[in-house]
């Protein structure tokens, strides 16, 4: 069996096996550190850094890091709490969000953090970029205005000899998701299925089927995101 | 017969981690690379397309559209927007009939724009078809583009009387300049090649008496964050890994830099022998020195000193006569990407991938290069390092200040009178320097120390010493006389840099330095308020989540002028009410409509 560690998070004590992530370990005791790019299963890339914490009083990120004994983990200051809501808000100002339109509503992980958060005006100015919307993929359409570049999708799905269907093109200010045409081509409703579940956004969106699940009643309309963590408590 | 695609893969044993020499050998036989060139690789690789794509894509001299029979890439730094870019870029469009970002019609010149190029001591420069070309006026270009339409080649369009020192050798054959100005104890005095290695074997010293004296020495590390050479040595010998691997750290992006460069045509043994001691000191076989694709004029010289130094027994078995010792280099080349300097995302390029810098930890010296134990160091690091194992820790230890010991090689460039670069001993102030270069004082506006990611000092902080203790810096100093616009013309033009070169992965470092430009140009738009000032303050903790340095760094150009500089940014605040969004134009956001319906305001 794994060592076990104890650590704290905001002065209250926790256990878990050494050599688990953070974002887990931390579930695991029912504490909620918010995350946006992380994916169970999938190795992390802190892409995102909604996790980010104080660890002995260094900013990191919580899925990218292990527990160690001893670790002293800062989640909720005022000083995280506004770090994150201002990512949250950079994410926003940064793409095309028009969430009363858009399919992805009631489940998208990054509405569900605004909410959480309580973002109203982003303190950054909108970019409005110019994005396109790809629809050529039979059983995939691609919405780049709302896409996180959280690289989920890069990271998660590949076909059967590991090729991978999403990739980046370009860097920087010009950044953007690209899928590969003829591998995405042959897609197996699978595939495409898990493509469209590991966007935490509205960017990747299953054609032929819209609004199975009626608004209202979807995923975070009930309760706020990382509620089901902390109420496991 | 085999295609040059399948020739090219051989030679890498369709490696997909050679990735970078694989794209960078197709790219300079056929001028670009072609999509369908792109699907053979990744068929043979047996990766996705969109996968060499991304790699692809991420470097600003790879392209999958013909970039011309000659292309011209001319700098765009500040330094050479100072001295007279503007002028040159014009002429190259007046006289190829195109304009910067296209090709002639008849595929003949295309021309385009980088970022530093390491050539700030004789801009305005270009690079065309990879041979350096400096120190442009109109007519030269006038010149080059007729000599392009006659069908000239690269090496006769240059024309021109060869640089000093080693670039008029032989094999290197440059008309690029070293402008070495002062010489010091460490870098640029004798050294007879294999020197270090023949100290190892001569003391029979240990790998860990090699560790030990580099540490007696106080050797930190010179390529900007000053970590003490010797403990990451120790690191990693003492890591696991099945092999493990010295990298020298040749990216040398940060606009203003250009030492390296010099250092590499100048002490090339120096440098290549501090990799071959750091090899014995950490217990590796193999050594790659990493140089960013515009010192690619570089590669033909260093290969023939390395053909040599194996030859003399420095390198390969029993490398430098050090028993049961194996050892050797080989060059890698990035293709455009500042970011690549950046330890981590230097081995993930060296890797074939994109230059994105890894999650820490693990640092490289625990899993770098192929996931094995790695150090890498800056180039004037090892050379530091080689020559404290000849010459011992004490003697080293008379150089510099007691707690930045030794001299530091430094870029400076900007208005002054001799651009160049000078080895000093730490402990001199800016105000030493200024003297030194012929820059006068009065008419020095601001000093940028450490490039873009460093900052951007005025008067008042002159008599600081440059140190790790003061003013610690990667060495260059870009001098900003009273004539140019400080916001427009060096502020806008380095957050513009951080914004392009942001690898992307990190949310806030790829958004904020949007937010950052697009805020600052509302303030040289004279929309800005004052609380605009206060926002680009108030982001700067949200810059410090991002995964590197290049995003932690990326607002000092803003915030150390706002410091320094506050005035400027007050003298473009036209309107006090706070209670509007002064950005907003009516005009200009009901322009489509009106055009559409056909309104004439
Ligand atoms: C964005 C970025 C760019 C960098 N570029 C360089 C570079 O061009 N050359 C360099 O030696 N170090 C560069 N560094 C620093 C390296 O990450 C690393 O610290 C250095 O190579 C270590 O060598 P040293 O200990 O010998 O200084 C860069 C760092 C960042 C964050
Ligand atoms: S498409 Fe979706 S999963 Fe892919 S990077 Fe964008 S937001 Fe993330
Ligand atoms: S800080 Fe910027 S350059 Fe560094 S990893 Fe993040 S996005 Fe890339
Ligand atoms: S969830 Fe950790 S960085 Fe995105």
């Amino acid at each position: 069996m794994a060592k076990i560690v104890t650590f704290s998070i905001d002065g209250q004590k926790c256990m878990a096996e050494e050599g688990q992530y953070l974002v887990d370990a931390a579930e695991t005791n029912g504490v909620y550190i918010p995350t946006l790019c992380n994916m169970t299963g999938v190795p992390p890339q802190g892409s995102c850094r909604v996790c980010s914490v104080k660890i002995n009083g260094k900013l990191t990120t919580a899925c990218t890091t292990k527990v160690s004994e001893g670790m002293e983990v800062i989640n909720e200051s005022e000083e995280i709490q506004d770090l994150r809501k201002a990512i949250i808000e950079l994410l926003f100002a940064e793409g095309n969000h028009f969430c009363p339109s858009c399919e992805q509503s009631g489940n998208c992980e990054l509405q569900a953090l605004a909410y959480r958060f309580q973002v109203l005006v982003p303190r950054f100015p909108y970019l409005f970029p110019e994005r396109d919307i790809e629809a050529s993929n039979p059983k995939l359409f691609k919405d780049h205005n709302r896409s996180i570049l959280c690289k989920r999708c890069i990271r998660a799905i590949t076909d059967e000899r590991g090729r991978r269907l999403f990739a980046f093109g370009k860097r920087g200010d010009r950044i953007g998701i690209s899928i590969d045409t003829k591998l995405a081509a042959n897609i197996s409703d699978e595939l495409a299925d898990r493509a469209a579940e590991v966007c935490p956004v509205g960017a990747i969106i299953r054609k032929g089927r819209g609004f199975a699940v009626p608004i209202g009643q979807r995923r975070y309309d009930g309760q706020p995101i990382g509620a089901d963590v902390e109420q496991a408590k | 017969m085999k295609s040059i695609v399948q020739n090219v893969l051989e030679k890498y044993n369709s490696d997909a981690t050679r990735l970078m020499d694989i794209l960078i050998d197709v790219q300079e036989d056929q001028g670009y690379l072609p999509p369908p060139v792109l699907a053979e690789i990744a068929e043979t690789l047996d990766i996705s397309e969109v996968d060499v794509l991304q790699t692809v894509s991420f470097y600003h001299f790879f392209s999958t559209e013909p970039r011309g029979k000659y292309s011209v890439y001319l700098n765009d730094s500040v330094v050479a927007e100072m001295m007279g870019r503007a002028k040159i870029a014009e002429a190259f469009e007046r006289e190829a009939g195109c304009k910067f970002g296209e090709v002639t019609e008849d595929e003949l010149i295309g021309l385009f724009d980088t970022p530093c190029i390491g050539m700030n001591d004789q801009e305005p420069a270009a690079i065309i078809n990879g041979v350096i070309f400096t120190e442009l006026t109109a007519f030269r270009v006038k010149e080059i583009v007729n000599g392009m339409r006659a069908g000239l080649s690269v090496e006769e369009l240059r024309a021109q009387s060869l640089g000093d020192g080693m670039n008029a050798s032989e094999s290197l054959h440059s008309t690029v300049d070293n402008n070495i100005h002062k010489t010091g104890a460490v870098i640029f005095s004798d050294y007879d090649p294999g020197e270090a290695l023949a100290a190892i074997s001569k003391e029979s010293l240990s790998p860990e008496q090699v560790i030990e004296r580099v540490k007696a020495s106080g050797v930190r590390g010179r390529g900007g964050a000053g970590f003490p050479t010797a403990l990451k040595w120790e690191f990693c010998r003492k890591a696991k890994g099945e092999k493990h691997y010295v990298f020298c750290n040749a990216d040398e992006g940060e606009p203003g830099t250009f030492k390296d460069r010099v250092i590499l045509t100048e002490r090339p043994n120096l440098v290549l022998d501090g990799m071959t001691v750091a090899g014995y000191a950490i217990g590796a076989t193999e050594g790659i020195l990493y140089l960013r694709y515009e010192y690619r004029y570089l590669r033909d010289y260093l290969e023939k000193i390395l053909a040599d130094m194996r030859a003399a027994g420095q390198l390969g078995k029993n490398a430098g006569d050090i028993k049961g010792f194996d050892f050797d280099i080989r060059l890698q080349f990035g293709a455009g990407a500042y970011v690549c300097g950046e330890e981590s995302a230097l081995i993930e390029s060296a890797e074939g991938k994109r230059g994105e810098p890894r999650d820490r930890p693990p640092f490289p010296v625990e899993k770098g290069f192929l996931g094995m134990p790695t150090i890498v160091n800056n180039v004037e690091t090892l050379c530091q390092a080689a020559k404290v194992v000849v010459k011992g820790a004490d003697w080293y230890r008379t150089l510099g200040t007691s707690q930045s010991t030794g001299t530091k090689v430094l870029s400076v460039s900007g208005d002054c009178k001799f651009p160049g670069v000078y080895e000093i001993e730490w402990g001199f102030s800016v105000n030493d320097i200024l003297n030194m270069v012929g820059a006068e004082t009065g008419e020095v506006q601001a000093v940028q120390v450490g490039g873009p990611s460093g900052s951007c000092i005025a008067s008042n902080e002159f008599s600081r010493i440059l140190s790790y203790e003061d003013l610690a810096t990667g060495g260059s100093l870009i001098i900003i006389g009273e004539r140019h616009d400080l916001l427009k013309v060096v502020v806008y033009n380095f957050i513009d840099f951080f914004a392009k070169e942001s690898c992307g992965s990190c949310s806030t470092c790829r958004a904020l330095t949007m937010m950052y430009r697009k805020t600052l140009e509302k303030i040289l738009a004279g929309h800005g308020k004052r609380s605009d000032v206060q926002a680009m303050l108030d982001w700067v903790p949200i810059a410090l989540a991002s995964r590197c340095g290049l995003g932690h760094t990326a607002p000092n150009p803003i915030v150390s002028t706002i410091k320094n500089f506050r005035h400027l940014y007050e003298g473009r605040i036209v309107n006090a009410d706070e209670t509007f969004e002064s950005s907003f134009d009516l005009e200009t956001s009901v322009a489509e409509a009106n055009r559409t319906v056909g309104r004439k305001l």
